[in-house]
């Protein structure tokens, strides 16, 4: 009994956790590359409003995820031609995104609201995912397993490869990688729809998996988020990872106690705990590195044109 | 006939909108030889580089390697020939490593354990000291240019461009990285080597092109030109001789310096130790010294960024002001000018008029009642811009668009425009050509005539000996009692710097044997 509520309690965490990894693992890698995208939350918006038409109107689930990726591309490229290419502000053009993202995911998405799809499925046999204790590791849906593999990965590739090593150099120093030879605004762009894929599929994860279902503003502020997490995080993955599981644990502590109906607690108060907790962790950690350089990008933000 | 020159270039021209910066120029440069490329600010020769590294692209002439004609047309292109660069601001990544940044800028992709291992058996086989894992914001500015230089080396270049490699550098560096150019060449590399300094040009190469105007106007071997020749081709004028009045450092005392005990800037400064000056009107008072001596403590004590234990123990004309801030001070006639331009000395994103206006604002009307009087501004701006020939576009350029020689002559005219009762300057010519060096000491010297009391810190005694009346020596933080420089014998201030750090005063004395 114990067990089956524990494993029921860790498949909420994970779910609601996946799409802030998501979302917040592409911001990582654009951010790397010294460009602040504050667009996250337009992006997946944008995600889940395509991924969520696409699926209902060919039924296909995977069509979806793939559409909502392309569309998190499109905002994203968006995005990486006003502020790369026309050196347009990167925080106010984010912003607009972000607004940009509400309007246009609540207008595609009106003809939507109300209908539902059939839930992303767990990618493993019934035995496995429907076994009462080992569904808690091969229960999830393949968005899951995908987003665990991409924290690998993006880690190995920050770490451990050549382009890895030029996408750091470009955000760390971009005169500087400009000047040894590298296409400071063509990885730039890369990094920008990397961060869009995956921020459109964190997206789509809400209106795919999570709900499944449409409707206004489903994201839910969760963009916002995941560029929180990535500052907290440090610029690493793996506390990225930590970071987004620790809010999706919170949150599902915050549905457990309201499913219990503590009634001496505000309702609104549990409902800032995931917030407030997952900062206040975060911060304690970074607390422990030394001061000043937290891993930042040196030229985060900053706009770049070669001369 | 003997094998083709490395480098030949013949009639290079290559001209930006409003200006031509280089008009048929032609050099070559043979395998093994140190061929200096000489010029002042402005004079093309970073543009000539360039267009040999691949950067910019020549609107005529030819590039012959090895005897044959090649087209450069990217760096990478250069890096194929076997043309490195080391540039004069590094291509550095601050947050990465020393091995990391190595294999940013290697062309081919390659394995950082393998590479770890070449780049130590180049760092022994030059004797060049570098931690590979360090990462380079905890580098000095040597260290960072050994990066650059072992960059380069992995590449086994077969002509070294090296642009003002020694305008950041200590003298200790300067030799060390002198002995490492000449190792280079011996092994049949070219090395071309980009510099206003005379003296390093007449101790290392053996063949140099003079720039002016972006035209060669001469080449000569710099072993048997005399360096005041040099000097003169350069500047296409002949050397102004510095005018001295007899006899200067009669008049009162102006500044006055009483014990004056300041603990280091963190993290790593040195103590102020019972420092004791007199400056008196008329004259001037160098002060010498190996940095990181106190040099920049006693800079920031005088300006009042930091402030006194007492008001007592900084006179300025007999009235205490030692508790008083940089803006009092300023106002009460003592102006100083930090050895960093950028950023201390100058506000980078600000307009020249505007980095006028925040010091000269204390002495001269330009903001009665806090409105600022921007037609002033723009006069006094202008002024300082025609009298110290800075070059630039006018008082609405950014100072970081200036380059580093053209920055200190404006702050230097920032100050000396205020006519100051009192003035500090560290490193008055840092980074500043031949002919720009001479003007600003004339105007130091003009300063002192008029009245005022100058206090020169700086590293270069040439400069010192000829600029100073009296002199003293900084060294951890103590400053010895004044010597008049008239009579003063090089091996004298050697005793004087007696006291130096165990290191400096080997490579002094050995610079001096």
């Amino acid at each position: 009994m114990t067990s089956a509520i524990l494993v029921s309690i860790l498949m909420t965490l994970v779910a609601a956790s996946t799409p802030i990894l998501l979302a917040a693992l592409g911001e990582l890698v654009v951010e790397k590359s010294g460009v602040l995208n504050l667009g996250v939350e337009g992006m997946m918006l944008t995600g889940a409003v395509a991924g969520f038409a696409v699926a209902y109107s060919t039924g296909s689930t995977a069509l979806g995820l793939a559409a909502a990726g392309a569309a998190g591309v499109a905002v994203g490229m968006v995005f990486a031609i006003l502020t790369l290419s026309l050196n347009a502000n990167q925080v106010a053009t984010g912003l607009a995104l972000t607004i940009f993202g509400i309007g246009a995911s609540s207008l595609i998405g009106a003809g939507f609201v109300g209908r539902t799809i059939t839930r992303l499925g767990p990618v493993f046999p019934d035995a496995l995912s429907d076994h009462p204790v080992l569904r808690a590791v091969f229960g999830h849906d393949g968005v899951v397993y995908l987003s665990l593999a991409l924290v690998l990965a993006v880690g190995l590739f920050l770490r451990r490869t050549r382009a890895g090593l030029i996408l750091r150099g470009v955000g760390e120093n971009d005169a500087s990688a400009h000047a040894i030879g590298y296409r400071v605004i063509a990885i730039r762009y890369a990094a920008i729809a990397f961060g869009g894929a995956l921020a459109g599929l964190g997206g789509a994860y809400f209106s795919l998996a999570l709900t499944p279902m449409w409707a206004d503003g489903l994201t839910a502020g969760r963009g916002w988020i995941a560029l929180a997490l990535v500052v907290f995080a440090g610029w690493r993955p793996g506390r990225l990872l930590f970071g987004a599981y620790l809010f999706g644990a919170v949150m599902t502590a915050e549905l457990q106690l309201k499913a219990a109906g503590i009634a001496w607690l505000a309702p609104e108060l549990l409902a800032m705990a995931p917030y407030l907790a997952t900062i206040a962790v975060l911060t304690m950690m970074s607390l422990g590195r030394q001061a000043g350089r937290a891993g930042a990008p040196a030229c985060l933000g900053k706009p770049f044109s070669a001369s | 006939m003997t094998a083709p020159p490395r480098l030949a270039l013949a009639g290079i021209s290559k001209s930006f909108p409003g200006v031509k910066a280089n008009e048929d120029i032609s050099l070559s440069v043979r395998p093994g030889e140190i061929h200096a490329l000489l010029g002042e600010n402005g004079a093309g020769k970073s543009t000539l580089v360039k267009i040999i590294y691949g950067v910019q692209q020549a609107d005529a002439g030819a590039i012959a390697w090895d005897g044959e004609t090649v087209a450069i047309p990217s760096p990478r292109a250069a890096r194929r020939l076997g043309i490195g660069m080391v540039f004069q601001h590094f291509s550095l990544f601050d947050a990465m490593s020393v091995i990391e940044n190595i294999a940013l800028g290697l062309d081919e992709a390659v394995d950082l354990a393998e590479l770890k291992v070449r780049v130590a058996a180049i760092l022994q086989s030059y004797s060049l000291p570098l931690d590979p894992d360090r990462a380079v914001h905890t580098l000095s500015v040597g260290e960072r240019q050994r990066i650059e230089i072992v960059r380069c080396l992995l590449q086994k270049p077969k002509l070294l461009i090296m642009d003002e490699p020694t305008s950041v550098l200590t003298p200790q560096e300067v030799e060390r990285l002198f002995s490492t150019l000449r190792q280079i060449a011996s092994e049949g590399c070219a090395i071309l080597y980009i510099s206003h300094k005379l003296h390093e040009i007449k101790a290392l190469c053996e063949a140099a092109t003079i720039l002016r105007g972006g035209k060669v106007v001469a080449t000569c071997d710099p072993k048997i030109e005399s360096a005041k020749r040099m000097a003169e081709l350069m500047i296409g004028a002949e050397l102004r001789q510095i005018a001295r009045r007899p006899g200067g450092g009669a008049g009162a005392i102006r500044l006055q310096v009483e014990n004056l005990t300041l603990a280091g800037e963190p993290p790593f400064g040195t103590a102020l130790r019972a420092v004791s000056l007199a400056a008196r009107a008329g004259e001037i008072l160098g002060v010498a010294g190996v940095a990181g001596n106190g040099q920049s403590e006693l800079l920031t004590a005088l300006s009042g960024e930091r402030l006194a234990g007492s008001g007592a123990a900084i006179l300025l004309d007999g009235r205490p002001i030692g508790l008083e801030g940089a803006g009092a001070r300023r106002a009460l006639g003592l102006a100083c000018v930090p050895e960093e331009r950028n950023g201390h000395a100058a506000v980078p994103d600000f307009a020249l008029a505007d980095n006028a206006l925040l010091t000269a604002r204390h002495r001269l009307p330009l903001a009665p009642l806090g409105i600022i009087a921007r037609g002033e501004v723009e006069r006094f701006t202008q002024a300082v811009i025609r009298r110290f020939d800075v070059r630039t576009t006018g008082p609405g350029a950014l100072a970081r668009s200036l380059s580093g020689g053209n920055l200190q002559k404006f702050v230097m005219g920032r100050e000396i425009g205020q006519e100051p009762a009192v003035l500090v300057v560290s490193q008055p010519t840092w980074g500043v050509d031949a002919g720009a060096a001479a003007a600003i000491r004339q105007e130091l010297v003009d300063l002192a005539a008029k009245g005022s009391a100058v206090v020169v810190i700086s590293q270069d005694l040439d400069e010192l000996l000829e600029l100073a009346d009296r002199l003293c020596v900084i060294n951890e933080g103590g400053l010895s009692a004044p010597r008049d420089v008239a009579g003063l014998r090089i091996d004298e201030i050697g005793l004087m710097m007696g006291g130096m750090r165990g290191v400096d005063a080997q490579a002094g004395g050995a610079a001096h044997a």
